[in-house]
């Protein structure tokens, strides 16, 4: 078992996990924090993102051991004082899901990606989102979504 | 995924002496996690080394980039220094997997891994790169086996990869489109006295194209690769491509290199 003591959501946490626990179980199974996604399990559709001190990354192929003194957010953690987060806000007026499970993953790889691009460009989008599937294949509104976001973030 | 025991090691000589025959470095963990939880492997412990403060950071001096083991690619790609020295290793690392695959995997992972298709090794070999060890330095023409194979004993760690900035280079890679893995990359580094041509993707392991570095030599001019049929008996041949296929993007891929070198 390993010690653990991180920041999620701003909320300081300590906890003891089997040293094999995956990042993503730990936030879903231990905190109930049940918004990140897991999609495919082998590190390919992205519905698990989270950001791990700032940065972006796929909780599934990460260790919660590993992840001991990180500052974590979530998709939960995004919304402030009842408002939602410029990029929610832009996924929702644009619609930018449709069946919604990749949403979170999505969400959360769109604020990485506008804080690294500031202006990017439809293409610089695409690539930026190319670590997240979405199998509805609603692409074109997530891009729009994104592109709404731009100065926001 | 297997139960193992994760030690947190605060220096090379603490991961070091933590490695026994079933353990693994866990550094940026995107291949190894990966395949633990297809139980492709499984060890009794996992020594994690990102946190190991002498792993980290990039230094340019006047001849060489020296890239700490724990780097992540999104480091190296926004490298202000990398960029300035060598511009195409930035790019390549800015093209390695996806956004989050960059924020958490290294330069150390990646050539201790050797992927057949993996992007950096063909710039070890086209660099003339040094791979520093916990114990000893290692020329990257030596340091690339096989297939997922190197010159690194069990309890040995990549601490560093000492890159020689050439006068001019290039990257090309041909990606798989769902992967992002190279069908086949190619390196390109133009120094004064020779152009070195590394091929990744193509074989089961990094190899220098002898043929192209040839032609260049004599004329380093894309053009001077018109005529050029590579063998495809030891291409790498898959769903994705044949050997012939591979053999011809090779050449190709060569070319666009010659191109864009700066």
């Amino acid at each position: 078992m390993a010690k653990i003591a991180l920041k999620v959501n701003g909320n300081k946490i300590e906890k003891e996990v089997a040293d094999n626990t995956l990042l993503v179980s730990f936030i879903r199974e231990n905190l109930n924090l049940t918004g990140t996604h897991v999609g495919c399990d082998t590190s390919q559709c992205g519905s698990c993102v989270v950001h791990v001190d700032g940065k972006s990354v796929k909780s599934c192929t990460m260790l919660a051991a590993d992840a001991n003194g990180a500052d974590i957010t979530t998709i939960e953690g995004l919304e402030k004082g009842g408002k939602l987060h410029p990029v929610q806000e832009s996924f929702k007026k644009h619609h930018g899901l449709q069946c919604g499970y990749c949403t979170p993953g999505m969400v959360m790889s769109s604020i990485d990606l506008l804080k690294t691009h500031k202006n990017p460009s439809d293409e610089e989008i695409r690539k930026g989102l190319e670590g997240n599937i979405c199998r509805c294949t609603g692409y074109q509104n997530i891009v729009a979504s994104v592109k709404g976001a731009i100065g926001k973030v | 995924m297997k139960q193992f025991n994760f030690h947190e090691a605060k220096s090379v000589k603490e991961a070091v002496k933590a490695a026994s025959k079933n353990s693994a470095f866990l550094s940026g963990g995107q291949t190894l996690i990966p395949s633990m939880k297809l139980r492709l492997s499984s060890f009794s412990d996992v020594i994690n080394v990102k946190n190991i403060k002498d792993l980290q950071g990039i230094k340019v001096s006047g001849k060489s980039v020296k890239i700490g083991a724990a780097t992540k690619h999104a480091e190296v790609a926004s490298s202000k220094d990398v960029k300035k020295a060598i511009p195409a290793l930035a790019a390549l690392a800015g093209g390695i997997g996806d956004m989050q695959v960059r924020n958490k995997g290294t330069l150390g992972g990646s050539i201790a891994n050797n992927d057949p298709s993996a992007c950096y090794p063909s710039a070890c070999i086209a660099l003339n790169a040094v791979i520093h060890t916990s114990n000893r330095k290692i020329d990257a023409e030596k340091f690339f086996k096989g297939m997922f194979e190197t010159a690194l004993k069990k309890d040995e760690l990549v601490t560093a990869v000492e890159f020689t900035i050439p006068e001019k280079s290039a990257y090309i890679k041909i990606p798989n489109p769902a992967s992002r893995y190279a069908l086949v990359g190619v390196f390109l580094a133009k120094y004064k006295k020779e152009t070195i041509c590394a091929v990744t993707g193509a074989q089961p392991v990094v190899f220098r194209s002898k043929e192209i570095e040839k032609a260049l030599n004599n004329n380093f001019d894309p053009n001077s690769l018109n005529d050029l049929n590579l063998k495809s008996n030891e291409m790498n041949a898959d769903i994705h491509a044949s050997a012939e296929y591979r053999a011809s993007l090779v050449v190709t891929a060569a070319q666009k290199a010659v191109i864009n070198c700066k």
